[in-house]
């Protein structure tokens, strides 16, 4: 009886450590388009998006959902969200890489 | 465009329409005694300099080597900015430009070919004391090297007839950033100054929030807007968005100026950030300058528009061009 008792608490304590992982969302950049471009987020569960930089330099900003990561070619950037609001987010890259750096945007949406 | 403003009585917008970018007339309400008479003096000890009223003139943006549309003239509208420029009377003291002189260049050596042609048609400026603070598109990708080669450090600071002037970077890093660094050299500089003292601002892209999702922001703005808060008579030139526009914050007014180049549309009412289509009609439609000046003891910031009005018949493009040449 104990160990069934024991049991049941393990899977339930390693079910709640599973439930708090949030989803991994991974994106990369480079010049001057951001892969996925477009991505769907619900409000109110936790997201973690993981950035990295292809070629060079970039940056990973969106105001309203507080993201502001500088990307490297050497390392993968991490930001852990849990979306607010619902609604269609543009990010952009505000690290200058080039002549169509202006355009190097990928949309959020949050549903 | 045109906002009055005269809680500081230290500048005052008002709207024109000579045919270029922006005028600028600086006539600090210090003319007569009291505060105004001490700051003449301390300014005097400081530097040896007056407050005395002059005109200054921001020119921006003006992407010297870039091709096609949505400006297929190429130079033609910095150019007739100059003419513009040349013709004033009086001519201004002083011409502040607030970035992206030349749009960047992937092959070797063609980015330095455009700021050399940036200085040679700069040249042609009768007022020769010309300030400059770099855009992304002259100083993003290598850090400033190649600026600081042609046109020196990216902040510094100079008193000019009583008005203290800082030039501010907030490009150069690669990031719509001025750093810690910076920042705390602008907080050793403003020490120096009494909170009256009259402050001009000038950098390339907003110090506040106007866009942030088209990147017409500075990601520590707000902490240069703190340095300045205790500083009473402030304002703040700035580039980038490539058209005219009045803000205020609790502390400072902010003027941006149209560019030289192509303008953007209106931030509040478009939903993407696509450059205004190029009018053969009207080929400097958008692009022009600020002109600041003296008037009845304020400071008048006009909005100037390029126009060809001189020319006669319509304002085409045919206008610009010379016999046989085309687009």
């Amino acid at each position: 009886m104990k160990r069934i008792f024991f049991t049941l608490l393990s899977v339930v304590i390693l079910g709640t450590a599973q439930e708090t992982q949030p989803r991994v969302v991974t994106i990369s950049a480079k010049r001057f388009e951001f892969t996925p471009s477009q991505i769907t987020l619900k409000r109110g569960e936790p997201v973690t998006l993981r950035v990295s930089a292809e070629d060079r330099d970039h940056g990973f900003y969106q105001k309203d959902l507080k993201l502001e990561l500088d990307l490297s070619p050497d390392h993968v950037a991490e930001a852990t969200i849990t979306p607010e609001k619902t609604g269609r987010f543009v990010a952009i890259c505000d690290h200058f890489c080039g002549s169509g750096h202006g355009n190097m945007k990928m949309i959020i949406n949050v549903e | 465009m045109s906002k009055p403003f005269d809680r500081r009585k230290f500048l005052k917008v008002s709207g024109m329409s000579l045919g270029v970018g922006a005028l600028i007339s600086v006539a600090p309400a210090m003319a007569g005694g009291g505060p105004s008479a001490t700051l003449r003096r301390w300014f005097r000890r400081q530097n040896g300099e007056e407050l005395t009223p002059f005109n200054l003139v921001q020119l921006s943006d003006a992407h010297v080597g870039f091709q096609g549309l949505p400006n297929p003239t190429g130079t033609k509208a910095f150019e007739r900015a100059i003419d513009v420029v040349n013709g004033l009377d009086p001519q201004p003291d002083l011409i502040l430009f607030t970035g992206d002189l030349t749009h960047e260049a992937e092959a070797p050596g063609e980015h330095a070919k455009r700021m050399q042609l940036f200085q040679t048609l700069t040249s042609r400026l009768k007022s020769k004391k010309v300030m400059y603070v770099p855009g992304e598109h002259d100083a993003a990708l290598d850090n400033g090297v190649l600026y600081r080669q042609f046109f020196g450090e990216t902040h510094y600071a100079f008193d000019h007839r009583g008005v203290h002037f800082i030039a501010l970077d907030n490009v150069s890093s690669g990031k719509p950033a001025v750093g810690t660094e910076q920042i705390e050299w602008l907080k050793r500089d403003l020490a120096r100054y009494p909170r009256t003292a009259p402050i001009i601002v000038f950098t390339h892209r907003p110090l506040f929030d106007l866009r942030p999702d088209w990147e017409w922001f500075t990601r520590d703005g707000d902490d240069v807007l703190n340095a300045l808060a205790p500083y009473e008579n402030v304002t703040i030139l700035y580039g980038h968005i490539h058209r005219h526009d009045v803000h205020q914050t609790e502390h400072a007014m902010h003027y941006a100026s149209r560019s030289l180049i192509f303008a953007f549309p209106d931030p509040m009412t478009a939903g993407d950030k696509k450059p205004v289509p190029f009018d053969k009609e009207k080929p400097f439609r958008n692009l022009g300058l600020q002109s600041l000046a003296e008037k009845k003891g304020r400071l008048d910031v006009d909005d100037v528009e390029l126009t060809l009005r001189e020319f006669g018949g319509t304002d085409g493009v045919q206008q610009i061009l010379k016999s046989g040449e085309s687009l």
